[in-house]
């Protein structure tokens, strides 16, 4: 009996279930509550005596406090003490933004100069002036009427970071405005163009809007219209592969506004209490079509929602491609290694208009866009950076920017002419099989359209 | 740990399964089920054979829902699941219907097969843009490169006494939607069967049960036993044969239209009773096939009105050589067009129930 009433006592000054994980010094967190299946840390950690972890309730131990005790005991609490003065918490001290370099690439503290090849960190900023200009000569086409619908990254190019600390087995789940992310990955220009003309070799079989890129070969999962959808499904995602143990993550973006849709709540506190090991990567640019950031929320931004939830949360600053490329890296080795969630919040500026269907100048002035632009620009950050280290020869940019727009251009060129997808695809991947119901409309199709050529002019479409 | 410590503690997973008789430890086990008869099989027993079987069948398969591993499932569909596969198969969530639709749609997408359980499917409307613009579009949206493998299964239409909140029937709102497989099992054969079915379907399937049949015995064969038991989806079982009148129908009015079908008998009119079993796709052809012989058709859910199921099956008869066979026009009966009422008795006379599809049947046929 002396062993249980140890035990006892080991519980109750343990408050039960607690293990105080050692605190790293970027990442705010409480101290974690094990949780009843998923042990998210090492046992040795533990102090408790037992290898599973029972609730509270159902120990056969008496739950009810001592009458001395500070520790709060219901199988509730996590950590709180008892207080007698009456006051409400609320948040007055803003989680700090972790930053590299200045907006003159100097970085600030030596010990965090990035160990990157010059290759590299060339490709990354290469891939930077290759997004500007696509984006560029896309909306304008989208205003030509060439394409439907286009959005640009304009002010949030350092985005590249992040996916260069990635493993490119990682899995995607984008928003809508991580073109960068793809870029880094591989997707050529060629590709980006054919989803935006929905052309026979957009790998999308032109289903879907311009911007909604996916790709399997990339592990970038699909765009999907609806907001914020895609967190608990990145963290559905992250839990098949920690089954599978194949020490990957997945990455999930989202800007600030979504963070307001309940699929983020839920996704968070699902890959919290499940223990996934997903990235949530929160892009706040300051703007959610015409609603400012001031509007979206009251508290501490997104960052402190993370703490709400019991997750590792960092707030980087956005706009320097170095705090995003360190914050990443460490975020993917706590994900992986402990089988956890991290939350990135990233303060940027939203330089373009939500979309070509947007003209912001409704809702701020230009000189401000303008101001932002030339104030805190993440390329020419990145650039000062490159020609402090000696990697960079001033003027290369023109040439970088001019042979992207050409290569843009000439892919542009090409997807235009390309033919639309086969009039076959509209019935097929409905289900993994064809129904016969489905194959009944196709043949009725195929058969009108060949019985009345001229009334239904197929010619833009590729052969089915 | 010291033995009184021990004690206190639930014994180890193997202890626990050597201390159950060696024939339930034997793979063909079925230690949930009333040791009373192997004859005899529930709606519930039937739904966690069929989990059970396919868990163990295939390793991706897993099972996620509120209460489903630590209560053995609210209505105890999941019991023993939890014991036998591990925390890390059979998961219970937060409250948040969007969140771990959301969670099941992304393992889903990533190669797993979950089984999702709502409690009810009202609580499923949380999730519903999950289930509609993520799992059921995203294999055609994505250019086939994203399969969404997934069972959404729960409750769904009227219980009792517990409202219009928890009393809707999904069966037309899931139905309209391309992308979507949708079942409804009346008994234990098609609950087992469907759901086998659904679970190694590569689609979204939504597995709609009824919390009513879940204690409903049914008799059971070795067919049904067979852990290779599955019914193909697409196709309507006749419940019963006969000649003067179809009655089409899913779920538990099955019953009713059976009850009403024997009353009826007694009458001299041979109602011949469809159970559809599959609502998306639907098995017109046997409807047809059917009113070729009858001539008439009633069509019965516990579903609103408008816009529903037979709604549906009345404008493709009106669409299809059925119609020319047709001697009355398709009548609906469904549940009345309110929100459940809580009061027992107002609740009896908002759902169809035998009594009602009797007297219509006989007033479709004009008889007295």
């Amino acid at each position: 009996m002396a062993s249980v009433f140890r035990l006892l006592r080991t519980l109750q000054s343990n408050n039960g279930l607690l293990c105080k994980a050692s605190s790293q010094p970027a990442f705010s967190r409480l101290p974690q509550q094990m949780g009843r299946h998923h042990g998210s840390a090492p046992l040795t950690r533990y102090r408790c005596a037992y290898t599973r972890a029972v609730p509270l309730a159902s120990a056969a131990f008496s739950t009810s406090s001592h009458p001395m005790r500070k520790k709060v005991m219901f199988p509730g609490s996590l950590n709180s003490e008892y207080t007698h003065e009456l006051s409400f918490a609320s948040s007055v001290e803003s989680i700090p933004t972790y930053q590299v370099m200045d907006t003159d690439g100097k970085v600030l503290d030596p010990a965090n100069e990035p160990q990157v090849s010059e290759e590299e960190a060339k490709t990354m900023y290469r891939n930077m002036l290759t997004l500007n200009a696509m984006d560029q000569i896309l909306y304008e086409s989208q205003r030509q009427g060439r394409i439907s619908f286009y959005m640009t990254s304009f002010g949030e190019e350092a985005l590249i970071g992040s996916a260069a600390a990635l493993d490119p087995k990682d899995l995607v789940f984008g928003q809508y405005r991580e073109a960068g992310v793809l870029l880094q990955r591989g997707f050529t220009i060629e590709q980006f163009m054919n989803q935006c003309y929905s052309n026979e070799k957009d790998l999308g079989k032109g289903r879907q809007m311009p911007v909604h890129y996916g790709t399997k070969e990339l592990h970038f999962q699909t765009i999907s219209s609806p907001l914020a959808t895609q967190i608990p499904q990145a963290a559905g995602a992250a839990y098949a592969m920690r089954r599978e143990g194949s020490k990957l993550c997945t990455i999930c973006y989202f800007g600030e506004g979504a963070a307001s849709e309940g699929d983020f709540h839920a996704g968070l506190n699902m890959a919290a209490t499940l223990g996934c090991p997903v990235i949530f990567y929160c892009r706040n640019n300051g703007y959610a079509i015409s609603t400012p950031s001031i509007e979206q929320y009251r508290g501490d931004g997104i960052a402190s929602r993370g703490i709400g939830y019991g997750i590792d949360t960092i707030r980087v600053d956005g706009n320097d491609i170095w705090a995003i490329y360190a914050a990443t890296k460490a975020a993917r080795t706590i994900a992986v290694e402990q089988n956890k969630p991290v939350l990135i919040e990233a303060m940027t500026y939203r330089v373009s208009h939500h979309s070509t269907s947007d003209d912001s100048s409704a809702y701020r002035s230009k000189k401000e866009v303008e101001d932002w632009s030339k104030r805190d620009n993440p390329i020419s950050r990145m650039r000062a950076w490159l020609e402090n280290k000696g990697w960079w020869v001033k003027g290369e940019d023109a040439e970088i920017t001019k042979s992207a727009k050409a290569k843009v251009l000439e892919a542009f060129a090409a997807a235009e002419q390309l033919k639309k997808p086969a009039i076959r695809h509209m019935f097929e991947d409905v289900y993994s099989e064809l129904t016969p119901e489905l194959v009944r409309e196709k043949e009725e199709i195929e058969a009108l359209i060949k019985k009345y050529p001229d009334y239904y002019q197929v010619n833009d479409y590729a052969k089915s | 740990m010291s033995a009184s410590l021990k004690s206190l503690f639930k014994q180890p997973l193997a202890a626990r399964l050597a201390a159950r008789s060696s024939r339930t430890l034997l793979g063909a086990a079925r230690y949930n089920s009333s040791a009373a008869s192997s004859d005899s099989i529930t709606v519930r027993e039937a739904l966690n054979q069929a989990i059970d079987e396919e868990m163990e069948r295939d390793e991706s398969v897993w099972l996620l829902g509120e209460e489903v591993a630590q209560y053995n499932g609210a209505y105890k569909v999941s019991k023993g699941l939890l014991d036998k596969f591990g925390p890390k198969r059979v998961v219970d969530t937060p409250i948040t219907e969007m969140g771990f639709a959301g969670i099941a749609v992304g393992a889903a997408f990533h190669g797993t097969k979950p089984i999702c359980e709502f409690m009810t499917f009202n609580f499923a409307m949380q999730a519903i843009d999950q289930i509609v613009n993520s799992g059921a579009k995203t294999l055609y949206m994505s250019g086939a490169f994203t399969k969404c493998p997934i069972v959404f299964r729960g409750p769904n239409g009227a219980a009792a006494g517990v409202a219009a909140q928890h009393s809707q029937d999904y069966a037309s709102w899931y139905g309209q939607i391309p992308g979507l497989k949708v079942v409804s099992p009346y008994d234990a054969e098609d609950a087992k069967g469907l759901l086998k079915a659904a679970i190694r379907d590569p689609n979204p399937v939504v597995v709609l049960e009824n919390e009513l049949m879940y204690g409903v015995s049914f008799p059971s064969n070795s067919s049904i036993a067979s852990k290779d038991f599955v019914i193909p989806f697409g196709k309507a079982k006749i419940a019963r044969e006969g000649s003067d009148i179809t009655i089409a129908t899913y779920s538990r009015p099955v019953g009713f239209a059976l009850e009403a079908a024997e009353r009826l008998a007694k009458e001299g009119i041979s109602a011949e009773v469809i159970n559809l079993r599959s609502i998306r796709p639907l098995d017109l052809d046997a409807i047809i096939k059917s009113i070729k012989k009858t001539n008439h058709l009633m069509t019965v859910e516990q579903g609103f009105p408008q816009f529903g199921v037979g709604s549906e099956i009345s404008a493709q008869i009106m669409e299809s050589e059925g119609f020319d066979y047709l001697d009355a026009p398709v009548c609906r009966v469904t549940g009345a067009d309110v929100p459940m009422p809580y009061a027992q008795n107002l609740e009896a006379l908002a759902l169809p129930d035998a009594e009602v599809i009797y007297k219509q049947a006989k007033r479709i046929l004009n008889v007295e």
